[in-house]
């Protein structure tokens, strides 16, 4: 161990730098090629007319600085966002404290996980007619909705994890006198972050999905709204700029939770 | 004989698919104050739920376990134990795993600070009190179990075959180091293993146990002194113990019982 010890330390950062930029930088080139390499094809495609009615990049760009420049494209967005943004977090927030509960108490999860189960099998977007004879067409059941997908997605997760913690490291505390409060604080709780952050990506897909549809229900605005009315009115360019506005915030928020997840779960032996 | 650790009458059973397996019927078994216990037999004797009983994580059906003289309720700070799956907490660095009992003590911080540095040095892995388990060996990351266990400063040391998992000449540095420093600090150690060389080369008493149900087959004095080296290890009287316990652990129908 002595004779490795040095050797290990200086080895390590040089090779483990040249890792980190080959990693991050040969992706990410891939990555753009394979973006210009799709743009590409569609304005292709677009040009020789292979696929009826499908406007070019160029159009769907200059249609995306109309509506960047007359502000709809930053209204429907702030729209869609705050649904998202309020249904997900509330689903998020009820859903991990109840996913803990049922782990933590055989009783709790008697009771609970039949509902969850029968639920789960129940697409979200099946209950928007129930939400909007149930609540009307304001905000609240496009939010209810929105909350329901992410609160599905996230309490399996959350149960999950605190199931599949490791008995012998709660054994482990319980030898260095720690209390159950202790144990599910210092040990639960970490144990089952990487489950919850799994969750937490799969909950915010669900709840993108789900704002597109939930906004059909009589908004005023948003960008499934905008999809919805720019059909009735044929305009495919209004509706490809919609559609990769949803991607791209989609793509930008899951990175972001990707990159809270790296940093709170990084301890992780990932094989 | 003043005993730092008895099982009385210990049986414990299991339900197994309907029916109950006894795991353990009848365990008499007194450790003495300071001793260094092993115990071996084959898988399925019950080794492991004695230890397990010993730290307070299982209790006996009937039979009673003391320590100290008083019956064992629920784990405790008194008795460090150590795994064969190191259960070290992943998202701790080797110093805050080590500090993690002591923590739990409520031992103020610059104490703490130097009781977590003495048992991470004592273990030998002072270069690396801030990384991550994930990045350590087997081997090291057992000696930060170790260090973990040794901080809290336990009278009784526990130890489910802690040193299974790892290669043979990490085991044997780490068979040493533990030798070295129970002979500076005298603790009463039960140590689980499957390995009779190990048991041997440890202990001062070797427990043979037999299976179905798990019972005391054999207890075998190991007249070696104390420190134990590597001639030791090649000696003619070493190699008459171990095929003593060799032979009770791998051939029970043939070899008396104990009386």
């Amino acid at each position: 161990m002595a004779v490795i010890t040095p050797l290990d330390k200086t080895a390590a950062p040089a090779q483990r730098q040249q890792q980190q930029s080959r990693r991050s930088v040969r992706p990410l080139l891939l990555g753009g090629l394979a973006l210009a390499a799709g743009v590409g094809a569609w304005a292709v495609v677009a040009a020789l007319g292979l696929v009826e009615n499908l406007p070019t990049p160029a159009a769907v760009a200059s249609k995306a600085g109309t509506m960047v420049a007359d502000g709809t494209l930053a209204s429907d967005t702030s729209a869609s966002l705050r649904r998202v943004f309020i249904g997900y977090a509330l689903g998020v927030v009820v859903a991990v404290p109840v996913g803990f509960l049922m782990g933590w108490y055989p009783v709790v999860r008697a009771v609970v996980e039949p509902y969850i189960q029968f639920f789960r099998t129940i697409p979200p977007l099946a209950l928007i007619p129930l939400a909007v004879v149930l609540l009307g067409i304001g905000e609240v059941p496009k939010i209810a909705v929105i909350c329901m997908a992410s609160f599905m997605a996230c309490v399996v997760a959350s149960f999950q994890g605190v199931v599949d913690v490791d008995r012998t490291l709660i054994n482990a505390a319980r030898v260095l006198g720690a209390s159950d409060r202790v144990i599910f604080a210092k040990v639960v709780v970490p144990a089952s972050t990487p489950f919850i952050l799994v969750g937490m990506r799969i909950g915010l897909g669900a709840s993108w999905a789900t704002v597109v549809a939930a906004e059909l229900i009589g908004a005023q605005e948003g960008l499934g709204y905008r999809m919805q009315k720019a059909a009735t009115w044929f305009d495919m360019d209004a509706i490809f700029v919609s559609l990769i506005t949803i991607g791209v915030l989609g793509l930008v928020m899951d990175r972001l939770l990707l990159l809270a997840e790296r940093r709170l779960t990084g301890w992780q032996e990932r094989r | 004989m003043n005993s730092k650790i008895s099982f009385r009458g210990v049986v414990k059973t299991f339900p197994l698919k309907g029916a109950t397996f006894t795991a353990l019927g009848e365990v008499d078994l007194d450790i003495a104050d300071q001793e260094f216990v092993t115990v071996v037999g084959p898988s399925g004797c019950g080794k492991s739920t004695l230890m397990s009983m010993a730290a307070g994580l299982q209790e006996p059906d009937s039979g009673s376990v003391l320590v100290d003289g008083k019956p064992v309720r629920g784990p405790g700070p008194d008795r460090g134990v150590i795994f064969q799956q190191y259960a070290l907490f992943p998202w701790l660095t080797v110093r805050q795993n080590v500090e993690f009992g002591l923590k739990l003590a409520s031992v103020p911080a610059d104490e703490r600070r130097r009781r977590t540095d003495d048992a991470i040095d004592l273990v030998g892995l002072g270069e690396f009190a801030d990384a991550l388990p994930k990045t350590l060996s087997g081997g090291m990351k057992q000696r930060c179990a170790i260090a973990r266990a040794y901080a809290v400063d336990p009278q009784v040391l526990l130890m489910d075959e802690p040193f299974g998992a790892l290669d043979a000449l990490t085991r044997v540095q780490l068979q040493d180091q533990l030798l070295r420093t129970w002979s500076q600090e005298k603790r009463t150690v039960l140590f689980i293993t499957h390995d009779v060389d190990e048991a041997v080369y440890l202990a001062n008493r070797v427990v043979v146990m037999a299976a179905g149900p798990g019972r005391i087959h054999r207890v075998i004095d190991v007249d070696l002194p104390y420190p134990r080296t590597e001639e030791i290890r090649l000696s003619a009287e070493f190699r008459r113990i171990r095929n003593e316990v060799w032979t009770s652990v791998y051939h029970q129908d043939e070899a008396a019982p104990a009386a």
